[in-house]
């Protein structure tokens, strides 16, 4: 009886304040952020001023007519938008072939694909510059920075789906094929609609990996396909530290993906879980 | 309408061997039950003939045509499925009409096939439902409705009735004979209730660990049994089994049973009550289930092989008094001992 007492005590009184301390030092950093993106960057750097200060959109102002923001976002939404769009392309068929017609090498090929997140960026970071740049004539263009976010996030988003698919259960395909269904009828007409929650998670999963990638994109571009990542690169040192103005930057950065994932949370959750919960 | 042949059918998971050479023929408008214990192959040969599944060797042929490398859907059949199977997507409508759109039937006739079998089938009322806002019935009901549609040569059922409580699988068990009675179609039927084998087959296939142990009629493989297998397979409750220090020698020798058997099969049914200078086998009641119509009265003989003995009244009788029984001679079922099989 205590044990129990205490158990429920300890769920409903010490947990939730866990959860709020937790998700306060979470949050903290990104309300700093914001706040300070509303002060000029000389009350940024006084900690007198952390909550009272006059706001200003000097900032916000400053960037989109000095900094050129629009161009960098639009580079991030074509590249986030078709990488997402071609990794989800190659990845449906590819875990649908996986899950429903297994070959003897299915498994291996799954943990291959999952070893080659394992490799070290920094390892083949000369190799990828010195090709693109000299040989394949890529550096810079937004060609490259899609294939580039399609091939990070492909096996990732193979492994997502293939879990989905798996939970369709079998006899499911089974009837299909006993009712005449073409490949491509099945996918459409029957793993997609049944996986469509498992669908809609990982594509949002993969926009939110494409939108955030910084160690790439930075790298692979100066201007034509600089992304927001490398906007706030760009902002980060060459003249000090202005606080303020990099603020802005991250927060017009981060900005809209932060406001799609807090729309889609339940989606989120589900496919960071692999659909554990439901 | 078609016959379907199975000859010298094989099946095997990598060097895991599960179904062995097996030939059977099926004939057009037959109603064949494939009976046999879990994991006996029952699901794994209807799903080879219906394309389901790779043939390791031999041929299955539906009509006159070999279908080995035939897809499914060419070939005739038409397949429900223990869990059902119905798209969860989609209105009991489209799971029904969504073969025939596959096979690009005009729009007028797709209905007009799904309608005749909602009518049929007393599901009309529930056409725009999805299968979440069906009961158990209802959906068995639609999967039905899904094969019927196609109208389809053979009709293939992996144990439709496992997951309908006990009252709604005699009435769909009924149901399913009388879609039998009218369409007439070759029909394949998978269970491991030998009670449904016995009321719904025109032939059983009784299947163990992959080989067929017997084919025959209800009423042939209940009289006789190839083996103790089949005879303890079939009927319920099962075929008592007794060797020679269970019976009375004298009484034995007096019924003219073999004397080179070593197992006696008797069915409980087939005991009668005797007197104890007639009796066959005597042996202490060890306890009584009186069903009413019927009372079943155990005992376990000296040999300590239980037994059961179906009476249409319970014996005045306690507990460790001796129940003396006899059976017809023509109702002794003799085995041999090593292989089990029938003398
Ligand atoms: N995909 C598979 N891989 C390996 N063995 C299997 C597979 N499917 C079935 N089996 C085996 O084949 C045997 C027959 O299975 P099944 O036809 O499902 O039996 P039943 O329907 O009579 O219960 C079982 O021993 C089962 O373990
Ligand atoms: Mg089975």
């Amino acid at each position: 009886m205590s044990a129990i007492g205490q158990r429920t005590k300890f769920s409903t009184v010490f947990l939730p304040i866990l959860a709020w301390l937790v998700a306060l030092v979470f949050f903290f950093p990104i309300f700093w952020m914001v706040l300070t993106s509303f002060k000029t960057d000389a009350d940024a750097v006084k900690p007198e001023f952390l909550f009272m200060f006059t706001p200003t959109l000097e900032n916000y102002t400053n960037m989109t007519e000095n900094y050129d923001y629009w161009r960098f976002a639009v580079n991030s939404v074509i590249t986030t938008v078709f990488a997402t769009a071609f990794t989800l392309f190659v990845g449906v068929p590819s875990a649908y072939a996986m899950a429903f017609n297994p070959g003897r090498h299915t498994k291996d090929i799954l943990m291959w694909m999952l070893s080659t997140k394992m490799l070290p960026a920094a390892a083949v970071l000369y190799p990828m510059t010195f090709l693109t740049k000299n040989f394949l004539n890529l550096f810079d263009t937004h060609f490259l920075i899609i294939l580039v976010l399609s091939l990070i996030n492909l096996p990732i988003v193979i492994w997502m789906l293939f879990t989905y698919f798996k939970e369709i259960p079998k006899e499911i395909i089974e009837a299909g094929k006993m009712d005449g269904v073409s490949v491509w009828g099945e996918i459409k007409d029957i793993v997609l609609p049944l996986a469509w929650g498992g669908l809609a998670s990982t594509a949002l999963l993969c926009f939110i990996f494409c939108w955030n990638e910084a160690y790439w994109t930075v790298r692979l571009t100066t201007t034509d396909a600089a992304t927001l990542s490398k906007l706030i690169e760009g902002n980060r040192a060459p003249e000090g530290l202005f606080f303020g103005r990099l603020s802005a930057v991250s927060t017009a950065a981060v900005g809209p993906i932060v406001v799609l994932g807090w729309f889609c949370q339940k989606q989120l959750v589900r496919g960071l879980t692999f659909g554990a919960v439901k | 309408m078609a016959s379907v042949t199975l000859k010298d059918v094989r099946k095997s998971y990598g060097d895991v061997s599960v179904i062995h050479d097996v030939d059977l023929t099926i004939n057009d408008g037959e109603f064949v039950v494939f009976v046999g214990p879990s994991g006996c192959g029952k699901s794994t040969l209807l799903r080879m003939i219906a394309g389901l599944e790779d043939i390791t060797g031999g041929d299955i042929g539906i009509g006159d045509v070999r279908v080995n490398e035939v897809a499914p859907s060419k070939r005739g059949v038409a397949m429900v499925f223990q869990t059902y199977a119905l798209y969860p997507h989609m209105t009991v409508y489209n799971n029904m009409a969504f073969g025939l759109k596959q096979a690009k039937l005009p729009a007028g006739e797709i209905d007009s096939r799904v309608r005749a079998a909602a009518e049929v089938l007393h599901i009309t009322e529930y056409l725009s439902r999805t299968p979440k806002a069906l009961s158990g019935g209802q959906r068995q009901r639609v999967a039905i409705g899904r094969a019927i549609v196609r109208e389809p040569e053979v009709f293939l059922f992996d144990e439709p009735l496992s997951n309908l409580d006990a009252a709604l699988r005699v009435n769909t068990r009924l149901e399913i004979a009388r879609l039998h009675q009218r369409l007439g179609t070759t029909m394949i039927y998978v269970t491991h209730d030998q009670v449904e084998a016995m009321t719904l087959a025109d032939k059983i296939v009784v299947l163990r660990d992959g080989r067929i142990e017997q084919v025959g009629s209800p009423i042939e493989l209940y009289d006789n049994p190839r083996n103790t297998f089949v005879a303890q397979f079939i009927g319920s409750p099962k075929m008592n089994f007794l060797d020679h220090s269970d019976l009375s020698s004298a009484n034995a020798k007096a019924l003219k049973i073999d004397p080179k058997a070593g197992i006696f099969g008797i069915r409980p049914e087939h005991l009668k009550p005797t007197t104890a200078a007639k009796a066959l086998i005597s042996a202490p009641l060890e306890l009584v289930e009186n069903l009413g119509e019927y009372a079943l009265v155990h005992m376990v003989t000296e040999s300590g092989r239980e037994m059961i003995a179906k009476m249409d009244k319970p014996p005045k009788a306690a507990a460790g008094d001796m129940i003396h029984l006899t059976a017809d001679a023509g109702s002794i079922h003799c085995f041999d001992a090593d292989t089990g099989l029938r003398i």
